[in-house]
């Protein structure tokens, strides 16, 4: 951790690292301070007066049918982000590895989503599945489909997801690529040899080999559903129609911001960070064990 | 390749151009969109080839805004682009600074400080919102640049990479540097910067494209018009939209906000590659 060659003991550290501890301090430490305090008081909706509840918020969240309902979306739609983002990205790493030549073209033209902000890939998705001009739902209705994600919860959600996983394919993409150059070539060369064809040499050698990288990349992908996608939510459908799209970052902020209910709300942060802290343990310990070939 | 199979490779490209496709048609569909007049964009079905109507509308969105109570995209593209270079420098010169404290010196709560950094790691903004935004506001930071960038400029991301980055810089440099008499600082400048540049760049790219996609914070602290950021312009265009659907405007205004950052990612792909991979290890 420390340099074997290093300066000694004077006022200058503490210098160095100060303003990165005094705005952890500021915007970090204290706002989260705060939630968890926040999440033991009852205040009314003007903030005149609060009361020491201890942990009835909690309880009170728990036996919210609405909130379970919440967890529950949110675990299918991260289960539907990362696995369709992460077998799409699969499936074209896979072709991409073939043709190692013309890899970086293709890379070019697939990672520009990495770049676009969420709540625009939620713009660009809506606009496509307009259901009066959107081109995708005209199409539909050429085939005797009605379109209609304003009113249907399962249709917003299939819209939800398209636009979260369509974003995330570049960064699954990219790690996947990278995690297959990796793989030594000899491996590959000595299945052909023994007469395995590309489909066998993919599900008997790439594919477990690439193990490491598709955990690192689940945790990703989880994480990014979770939190990331407040954007595509909040501009494609309000967490409506419904509730059929209200994950569990949209109702924190909707029950906060929108509805007042500070200790409420504040009960939630408490659960997402403590979600944050588990993802990133997990993340941590795939660091550690990773496996080198 | 490992053998000759022309159908396999045949279908690898095939599968590649359709992935290609399916990833580019929702921002061709919007570049078209933008070329178009307000006629042609009410009429079913949609064009899906470009009008000649882009310079006029780049126009009319860059220096009116959309609709009559917008205000003008030109105005909202230069506030996204001052808060993601403050937050991408801001990140990266205090990560710089810290960095090198805990990797260079010897001096009371070094591991405190560092635990402290590491903490940040695990508290995205969207679960502490509230909170922070009611620091912001007693601050009276509400409607500033300041506020737009300071809270989300802490990051253990970056100070985990530039004490990697350091731990490898061999020692004989600090060593040769003192014997021609270097203090901490001068080491810091004159070495320590000029070998990391590449890896302060690839951060750098990665940096931007964050600050400049930030949708919830803008949206929380933003009231006056003259602070808004692009990105969250569009949610607004979009409940407009209901009632009155300029969608050759919105989708041009949706076009510029994403423009920068694809140019940044399309134009130095490797030092983004680069810094994609370095920063989640």
């Amino acid at each position: 951790m420390l340099k074997r060659v290093h300066f000694g003991p004077s006022v200058l550290p503490f210098l160095l690292v100060g303003p990165q501890i005094l705005i952890t301090l500021i915007f970090f430490i204290w706002p989260a301070s705060q939630a968890l305090y926040q999440s033991v008081l009852i205040e009314d909706a003007f903030g005149l007066s609060s009361e020491f509840v201890w942990f009835d918020n909690f309880i009170e969240l728990f036996e919210d049918v609405g909130y379970w309902e919440s967890v529950g979306r949110t675990f299918f739609f991260s289960s539907l982000v990362a696995a369709l983002s992460m077998s799409a990205a699969l499936i074209l790493a896979a072709m991409a590895d073939r043709i190692i030549k013309v890899v970086l073209a293709y890379q070019t033209l697939l990672i520009w989503p990495y770049a676009v902000a969420p709540v625009v890939a939620g713009a660009l998705w809506m606009f496509l599945f307009d259901p009066t001009l959107g081109i995708v739902a005209y199409t539909l209705d050429m085939f005797g489909y009605d379109w209609n994600h304003k009113l249907n919860g399962n249709e917003a959600m299939t819209l939800v997801v398209f636009a979260a996983s369509w974003k995330m394919v570049s960064y699954n993409f990219l790690f996947f690529v990278a995690g297959m150059q990796s793989i030594p070539k000899s491996l590959i060369e000595a299945a052909a040899i023994d007469g395995a064809g590309p489909l066998r040499r993919f599900t008997s050698i790439i594919f477990p080999l690439l193990s490491p990288t598709t955990f690192f990349l689940l945790v990703m992908n989880v994480v990014y559903a979770f939190f990331d996608t407040f954007g595509i939510v909040h501009a494609v459908t309000k967490g409506g129609p419904a509730r059929a799209t209200e994950i569990l970052v949209y109702k924190v902020y909707n029950d906060g911001f929108i509805g007042l209910d500070l200790g409420g709300s504040a009960a939630q942060s408490v659960i997402l960070m403590m979600i944050v802290i588990a993802l990133t343990v997990v993340q941590f310990r795939y660091v550690e064990k990773k496996v080198a070939y | 390749m490992v053998e000759n199979r022309p159908y396999v490779t045949f279908m690898a490209h095939a599968v590649l151009i359709f992935g290609v496709i399916i990833v580019a048609l929702p921002i061709w569909v919007t570049f078209v969109a933008a070329t178009h007049d307000e006629l042609r964009m009410t009429q079913i079905p949609l064009p899906l080839l470009p009008g000649g109507h882009f310079f006029e509308n780049l126009n009319e969105v860059l220096f009116e805004g959309v609709g009559s109570r917008g205000s003008p995209v030109g105005m909202m593209l230069l506030n996204s682009l001052i808060m993601a270079l403050l937050i991408a420098v801001g990140k990266i010169s205090i990560s710089l600074l810290s960095a090198f404290a805990i990797v260079y010196f010897r001096f009371p709560f070094r591991m405190g400080f560092f635990w402290l950094i590491f903490i940040t790691l695990m508290l995205p903004v969207e679960v502490r919102i509230l909170p922070t935004f009611a620091v912001v506001a007693d601050l009276g930071l509400l409607d500033s640049y300041m506020g737009l960038s300071l809270p989300l400029i802490a990051s253990a991301t970056a100070t985990f990479l530039f004490r990697q980055v350091f731990l490898g810089v061999p020692d004989e440099l600090l060593e040769a540097a003192r014997i021609d008499g270097a203090g901490p600082m001068r080491f810091f400048w004159d070495i320590l910067l000029p070998i990391t540049r590449t890896n302060i760049a690839a951060l750098f790219v990665i940096l931007f494209i964050y600050g400049w996609n930030q949708y919830l914070w803008p949206l929380l602290i933003t009231t006056d018009q003259s602070m808004y950021t692009v990105v969250m312009a569009i949610k607004q265009l979009l409940e407009a939209a209901e009632e009155t659907p300029q969608w050759h405007l919105i989708m041009m205004t949706t076009l510029l906000a994403m423009a920068p950052p694809i140019a940044v990612v399309v134009g130095m792909q490797k030092l983004f590659v680069k810094g994609l991979t370095e920063t989640e290890k």
